[in-house]
């Protein structure tokens, strides 16, 4: 069984993406789908920090601190991109006008919570930024994370434990080993790595899923 | 003849208080007014409430700001940086209190702050940890919670372009808070690059009308900002 490394797993997300999309992609593993959307599919990509039409990372040398992304990277604006303010930003968000937002996460309950924001450690220093915005705002939450923690637990759980981000917020998740939907009926298994079951899946995932499918994902 | 530019960094400050509430614009370096703030560090008010997205990076700017000791409180949604060691030092040792707001919360009170609203009812955060203690309401279904505006006495924001008459452009991804910040403050105070004659502005353009703008003082910049800003010290 080889499970998807995250350039796999962001092309993956990428394929979902459709022609004319206005997306905002998390920090972290998210930012990954960028390099992955298909050249020629024109997507408006969104940062929280005002800008519609992001582009790729400027030329070494080229670098602009006063056009830079939600992780503090200097970016490019493509023709057709604008900016505005924070008040906006967040608007457009909230108001339901991006189509998709790509988000990491720690855990994915079985009824679509989110948690992202904060690991529960009492010493952790706290930080949520626009995290919960985008989870109830966007009209499509993909989540993108690996299917186990470090320590082989499953990070799609039951109920979450980690502080929560956002109440049955999440439509879509895509791992290392599959993608699945959140539907109303429960956590519904639409692809898989080869050489994976759906059983092996359920038991490794811990919570009831609704299968099985033919394994395509790769 | 209404002229708001000032001389000085140092008049631009000029007034504010101990314990006063100070909004600072910027999105991390983007936008942040450094010399404002390097002003209000050598003007030695202190015990100030701040409301800015994040609580400083490396030892520049808001975090000098912090790292003098000067900040009682900070309104902020992101504290956490990399490079935030002295707010992280600071808040493990109890000695700033923090108030952590989801980001469209803040820009979304800031706004109300500035436009009359008394409260809002917003979906972000509807059952997480951030909404306890929070009324909450169910609006068609849908779980809100009561959010209530952020004003201040003092707003310090940085633009590209003003007149006297304190119009604003602003650059690029520089521009973040500091539209609705100009609005909530009772005082606004706005660093500038260029300066431009009245009407040199186009008026289906401008961002920040000049009623907002209090104190307008020019600082330019050198060049294009190449590197993030504590980096080039």
């Amino acid at each position: 069984m080889n499970k998807l490394n995250r350039d796999q797993m962001a092309a993956r997300v990428a394929r979902d993406i459709p022609e004319g999309a206005c997306v905002n992609l998390g920090i972290g593993l998210p930012t990954l789908v960028a390099n992955h959307l298909p050249k020629g599919r024109e997507i408006l990509l969104h940062s929280e920090n005002g800008l519609l039409g992001m582009g790729p990372a400027p030329a070494a040398g080229k670098e602009d601190y006063d056009l830079i992304n939600a992780g503090k990277q200097p970016v490019t604006l493509l023709p057709g991109g604008s900016y505005f303010h924070q008040a906006d930003s967040f608007g457009m968000m909230r108001g339901g006008h991006l189509d998709f937002c790509v988000l990491g996460a720690f855990q994915v309950s079985a009824q679509g919570d989110l948690a992202n924001w904060h690991t529960g450690e009492p010493d952790a220093i706290p930080a949520v930024g626009g995290a919960m915005d985008l989870a109830i705002g966007a009209k499509n939450v993909f989540v993108m994370m690996e299917h186990l923690t470090k320590r082989g637990e499953s990070k799609i759980v039951e109920h979450c434990t980690y502080p929560l981000t956002g109440v049955r917020c999440v439509s879509r998740i895509y791992t290392d080993l599959a993608v699945l939907d959140v539907t109303a009926a429960g956590l519904k298994v639409l692809e898989l790595i080869p050489g994976l079951s759906f059983e092996e899946l359920s038991r490794i995932t811990g919570v009831r899923l609704i299968g099985p499918v033919e394994p395509v994902l790769a | 003849m209404i002229n708001k530019i000032v001389s000085s960094v140092t008049d631009a400050v000029a007034g504010i208080h101990d314990g006063a509430t100070v909004m600072i614009g910027g999105f991390g370096p983007a936008g942040m007014p450094a010399e404002l703030i390097d002003a209000l560090i050598a003007q030695g008010a202190r015990d100030l409430t701040i409301v800015n997205n994040n609580a400083g990076n490396g030892e520049t700017g808001l975090a000098a700001l912090l790292k003098a000791r000067r900040v009682r409180k900070i309104l902020c949604s992101f504290p956490r940086q990399v490079d935030s060691h002295v707010f992280d030092a600071l808040y493990r040792a109890g000695e700033i209190e923090l108030e952590l707001v989801p980001q469209g919360n803040l820009a979304e009170r800031i706004r109300a702050g500035g436009a009359g609203i008394g409260a809002f009812f917003t979906p972000t955060g509807y059952g997480t940890q951030l909404a306890e203690g929070k009324e909450t309401r169910s609006i068609d279904g849908r779980g809100y919670v009561l959010e209530y505006p952020i004003r201040a006495d003092y707003a310090l924001i940085k633009a590209e372009r003003a007149d006297r008459w304190g119009n604003l452009v602003y650059r690029k991804t520089a521009r973040n808070f500091s539209p609705v910040m100009a609005s909530a403050a009772k005082c606004t105070v706005v660093e500038v690059n260029e300066l431009v004659e009245l009407g040199a502005l186009d008026p289906e353009a401008i961002v920040t009308p000049g009623v907002y703008v209090r104190r307008i003082v020019q600082v330019r910049r050198s060049s294009v900002p190449r590197q993030r800003a504590e980096a080039v010290a």
